[in-house]
């Protein structure tokens, strides 16, 4: 959600019951104006708090003009005081794959993980037990990554990408209307698309090249693992997401309010299939 | 605009501007006639979108050269203009190429330069515009073009596609403009009479800058102002100076939005009109009067001494502190319903449980207490023996034509009664408030035994089935209530010495099976530390019975029950030997402190925070369950409450598991007569055989000699 605006969207987002204490949102306006200042954003976003065994994480993006661009990554112990964090890469995200369970909460906490590897020695190949360690950082950072990629969304319209490649916030963007708030398809993925070459040439030619530049939500799998629902009559339209339980998306049809907000524990619900 | 010379041809542009007319107007004495009336050029790419295109394409310099090989059978130029326009810069190049829809704001800029270029000599080759292009190719470049605006011959280009079919239309101003086009460029270079003065390059300027495009949208202040001119001199509205802001935020936005049918949804609206409908009655229900007065009078005969609606807004507001909870006006609405639930039902106490979150609807829960006697249970569902004693009758007709199943279903085991165990209290479900509030119906064991071994996210529609393995006897109403159960069972929590155990008879004699299951508030309750609280599990202890793994609070023998039903049985049954005996199950007792909790695997059960590092002194102890995520306890040293907003699971860190189909069971007894076996071979029939004559012949030699001792005596 937009630091801008963060109280109206943490009003809008309430319904999934985890929201910030007084205290929190009033440190949080203040320092994501700072933040905004010192890092040079062209806009800061609230990205979500994981909940930790002894702390929580409060996690704030920077986006620069180019909407699609990597963001920059912050989190903070205490919604004061932030810290970069580096950016993901593949072998990270493939190392905490192992990891399981709760995050302490303690950026240095080391998580432990025996793996067996096979050592060559000379002729004699034996399999030897190391022990891997995994700081909690380097899991927060593909963590969030991991959920950026999978269920960070963003309605149609809301950006628009111009021929020279970056994507822009689009200001005449009205917010969606009704019938089209409700279907999955009037939502992107925010990231760079995926699906989208492998569409057939018959559905690329409905497509708007400046506004449908981006992987849809209608052929996520497993199918139903977005829930759609309508607060307050038609007011207000949350998506949360059943793959990353703690993922809520809202929007206000007609109006400009979006934005997508992660409170939870930062695991992925590997159940999903069973519990559909 | 500016320039004098061009003023006669521009305000006859701008007068028959709407109609979309080609550009060249000196011709607009003669060729008048719109667009329709002028060939066409193979290539024309004019064809502008009027919607969606957001304005940019990559600036191209003008490969004029294709027009004017194709533009070569345009019509022929009309006579020359009588004045000279100065050499024109690229800009004006570019403004012929213009929306269809803008030709009438376009001309005044436009024609200046056709006139100039109508001058020359229609017949370039087709390498001559290219070198002409140079010059213009920087001004070229600085504009973007606006899609299927400019006339430029970008075949290559994306655009075509699109534009071609509607540039049929335009074909002609495409012909004219590409004519012109072909007339500029040979002439630019040799611009005889075009000695720009400095009210040209004033205009030029002017011009140029307002055809700058802007680099985070692409557009540009000239097409932008030419769509909205059209669009007013199309629409004429009612005092257009006063809307020109929404005038132009509209033509921004068509840029954005698809062309969709004009049949639009009228119940759009409806359900949001319908919900605040609901809500408001909420808000009127206090105004009740005259017929309804003394139901409301019975009602507070009631609730005399303690009130029955709990404080929520004051919970809200602990819970805030934590950072948990729904938002204000959306607590204030639940008070209300809760409100209504106690005046239309004998409720002694009610209490806001928790929301659950579903797939399609969310489902607001209620946990009340009716008033003794008040209780509504009405339908008993207990498999009864009787029933078993119906099928065993029939059964004994047939027992000597078809096998009998050895196979006895374990006893259901009853469910508990009303206001004890799991059953203490009744809950009540709505999707949201101001919706009418459903009672869920009574929890069995076998009901909280199946929800444990499955997970299953809520519809949010009570009737819908839950289809699972093992599967779930109930819907979703009796699975709603089973993890409503559960979910008391393992996380309502209160601060210790909130709650003790009543004084009363019967406190001696429990026995280990009966377990205590009542206890009051202690009226001397003094409160414990925040500190305390946040520091030490122990200061915090459950006050609901722990549910044993039969699915009850309370241990229920089944085996006991059997036996009397066996007397009671016509039918003899074999008595089961008394070894099946079964381990009582015991749970930890009542007010137990959650430091005895288990651990999942390494995490602690509880995360106890205090609400505000900054302002210790007013802050209060929170208490989040790691098990049932969602789960929050708050206490501020003398008041606690419990909520729980969540999906409704427990929370594990291994994923699910379904549980395996159990094992065959045995079909018949194995005995020697249906045992299979090989059929002996040849050897071992001799051999058999021989061992049964040798046998025989034993027996006659005794039997002989018998005979003969017989004799003997």
């Amino acid at each position: 959600m937009d630091a801008d605006s963060l109280l109206l969207s943490l009003e809008l987002a309430s319904g999934s019951g985890q929201g910030l204490s007084p205290d929190r949102r009033a440190s949080l306006l203040t320092s994501l104006l700072l933040v905004k200042r010192d890092y040079r954003y062209s806009r800061v976003l609230f990205w979500g708090r994981i909940l930790g065994l002894v702390a929580d994480y409060y996690i704030a993006q920077g986006l620069d003009e180019d909407q699609l661009a990597p963001r920059k990554t912050l989190y903070s112990l205490n919604c004061m005081e932030w810290s970069l964090l580096p950016p993901a890469t593949e072998e990270m995200i493939t190392q905490t794959s192992v990891v399981k369970g709760r995050f302490m909460g303690d950026p240095s906490h080391e998580y432990e993980y025996t793996e067996l590897q096979k050592m060559n020695e000379g002729d004699k190949v034996y399999e030897e037990e190391i022990v891997i360690r995994i700081k909690e950082e380097t899991r927060l950072v593909s963590i969030i990554d991991q959920i950026d990629k999978a269920v960070a969304i963003i309605p149609r319209g809301a950006l628009f990408k111009s021929p020279f490649g970056p994507t822009h916030v689009n200001r005449t963007f009205e917010g969606l209307t009704l019938s089209e708030a409700k279907k999955l398809s009037s939502y992107f993925h925010f990231r760079e698309p995926i699906e989208l070459k492998n569409k057939t040439l018959l559905e690329k030619a409905d497509l708007d090249p400046s506004l449908d530049f981006m992987d849809s939500l209608e052929h996520d799998i497993p199918k139903g693992s977005w829930s759609i629902q309508m607060e307050r009559g038609n007011a207000l339209v949350v998506l949360r997401s059943l793959l990353w339980p703690g993922l809520t998306f809202y929007h206000a049809p007609g109006t400009k309010n979006c934005g997508y907000i992660y409170v939870g524990t930062g695991e992925k619900n590997m159940d999903l299939p069973f519990m559909l | 605009m500016e320039d004098s010379t061009a003023l006669e041809q521009e305000e006859e542009n701008q007068e028959s501007g709407e109609e979309g007319r080609p550009w060249d107007d000196r011709t607009a004495a003669s060729a008048q006639d719109p667009l329709p009336g002028l060939s066409e050029s193979p290539e024309s790419e004019r064809g502008p979108d009027p919607g969606p295109q957001p304005g940019s394409s990559p600036p191209r310099s003008p490969p004029v050269g294709d027009l004017a090989g194709p533009g070569a059978p345009p019509p022929p130029p009309p006579p020359e203009p009588s004045s000279p326009p100065p050499a024109l810069a690229g800009p004006h190049l570019a403004a012929p190429g213009q929306s269809d829809q803008t030709s009438s704001g376009i001309p005044e800029a436009g024609t200046p330069r056709p006139e100039h270029l109508q001058q020359q000599s229609s017949d370039k080759g087709a390498s001559t515009p290219h070198q002409t292009c140079p010059s213009k190719g920087n001004a070229f470049q600085q504009f973007q073009q606006t899609p299927g605006h400019l006339c430029e011959p970008r075949g290559a280009n994306g655009d075509t596609s699109k534009q071609g079919p509607r540039a049929s239309i335009f074909r002609e101003e495409d012909s004219e403009s590409k004519h012109q086009l072909d007339g500029a460029e040979p002439e630019l270079p040799s611009e005889p009479e075009a000695a720009p003065s400095m009210l040209e390059m004033a205009v030029q300027s002017a011009k140029a800058y307002l055809l700058k495009t802007s680099s985070a949208s692409g557009l540009n202040l000239y097409d932008h102002l030419s769509n909205m001119l059209t669009r007013i001199l199309d629409e004429r509205p009612e005092n257009a100076v006063d809307i020109i802001e929404n005038i132009s935020q509209d033509v921004k936005m068509a840029h954005f939005s698809k062309k969709l049918d004009t049949l639009q949804n009228e119940n759009e609206m409806l359900p949001t009109y319908e919900i605040a409908e609901k809500q408001k009655a909420l808000f009127l229900q206090g105004n009740l009067e005259g017929a309804d007065q003394e139901l409301e009078d019975e009602m507070h005969s009631y609730s005399q001494a303690e009130p029955s609606l709990p404080n929520v807004m004051e919970s809200a507001f602990y819970f805030e502190q934590a950072g948990v909870g729904l938002g204000s006006d959306e607590i204030y609405r639940i008070f209300l319903a809760l409100k209504q639930l106690t005046d239309t039902h004998p409720i002694q106490r009610c209490r806001f449980w928790g929301k659950i979150l579903g797939r399609e609807m969310n489902y607001i829960v209620a946990e009340v207490e009716f008033h003794e006697g008040e209780d509504e249970e009405v339908e008993e569902e207990d498999v009864t023996e009787e029933k078993d004693n119906g099928e065993s009758e029939g059964e004994e007709d047939d027992e000597e034509e078809l096998p009998r199943s050895l196979y006895k279903a374990p006893q259901p085991i009853p469910r508990e009664e009303s206001r004890t165990g799991a059953n203490k209290y009744v809950y009540f479900v709505c999707n949201e408030p101001g919706r009418p509030w459903v009672k869920l119906p009574s929890v069995t064991p076998a009901q909280i035994v199946a929800a444990r071994k499955i997970k299953k996210f809520f519809t949010g529609r009570l009737d819908s089935p839950i289809i699972s393995y093992p599967p779930f006897p109930g819907n979703e109403s009796n699975y709603l209530r089973a993890q409503i159960a559960r979910i008391s069972a393992g996380t309502h929590v209160s601060p210790l010495g909130f709650y003790q155990f009543g004084e009363e008879e019967g406190e001696e004699e429990e026995e280990v099976e009966s377990g205590r299951d009542n206890f009051e508030e202690n009226p001397d309750f003094e409160g414990i530390q925040v500190v305390d609280l946040v520091e030490s599990l122990s200061n915090w202890v459950h006050h609901v019975q722990h549910i044993l793994p039969q699915g009850r609070c309370n241990w229920f023998n089944p085996i006991q029950k059997r036996e009397e039903e066996e007397e009671d049985d016509d039918e003899e049954k074999e008595e089961k030997e008394e070894s099946d005996y079964i381990e009582q199950e015991v749970g930890p007792p009542l007010l137990t402190p959650i430091s005895e909790d288990l651990e999942i695997q390494d995490t602690p059960p509880w995360t106890t925070r205090l609400s505000s590092n900054l302002i210790p002194q007013y802050a209060i102890a929170v208490l989040r369950s790691n098990l049932w995520l969602g789960a929050y306890a708050f206490c501020n040293g003398k008041k606690f409450e419990n909520l729980y907003i969540g999906w409704g699971h427990k929370y594990s860190p291994d994923s699910y598991a379904p549980p395996v189909p159990p094992p065959v069971s045995q079909e018949y007894p194995s005995g020697p007569d249906i045992t299979e076996s090989d059929d002996p071979s040849v050897e071992e029939e001799k051999a058999f055989r021989e061992a049964q004559e040798a046998a025989a012949l034993a027996a006659e030699e005794n039997e002989e000699s018998e005979e003969d001792e017989d004799d003997y005596d």
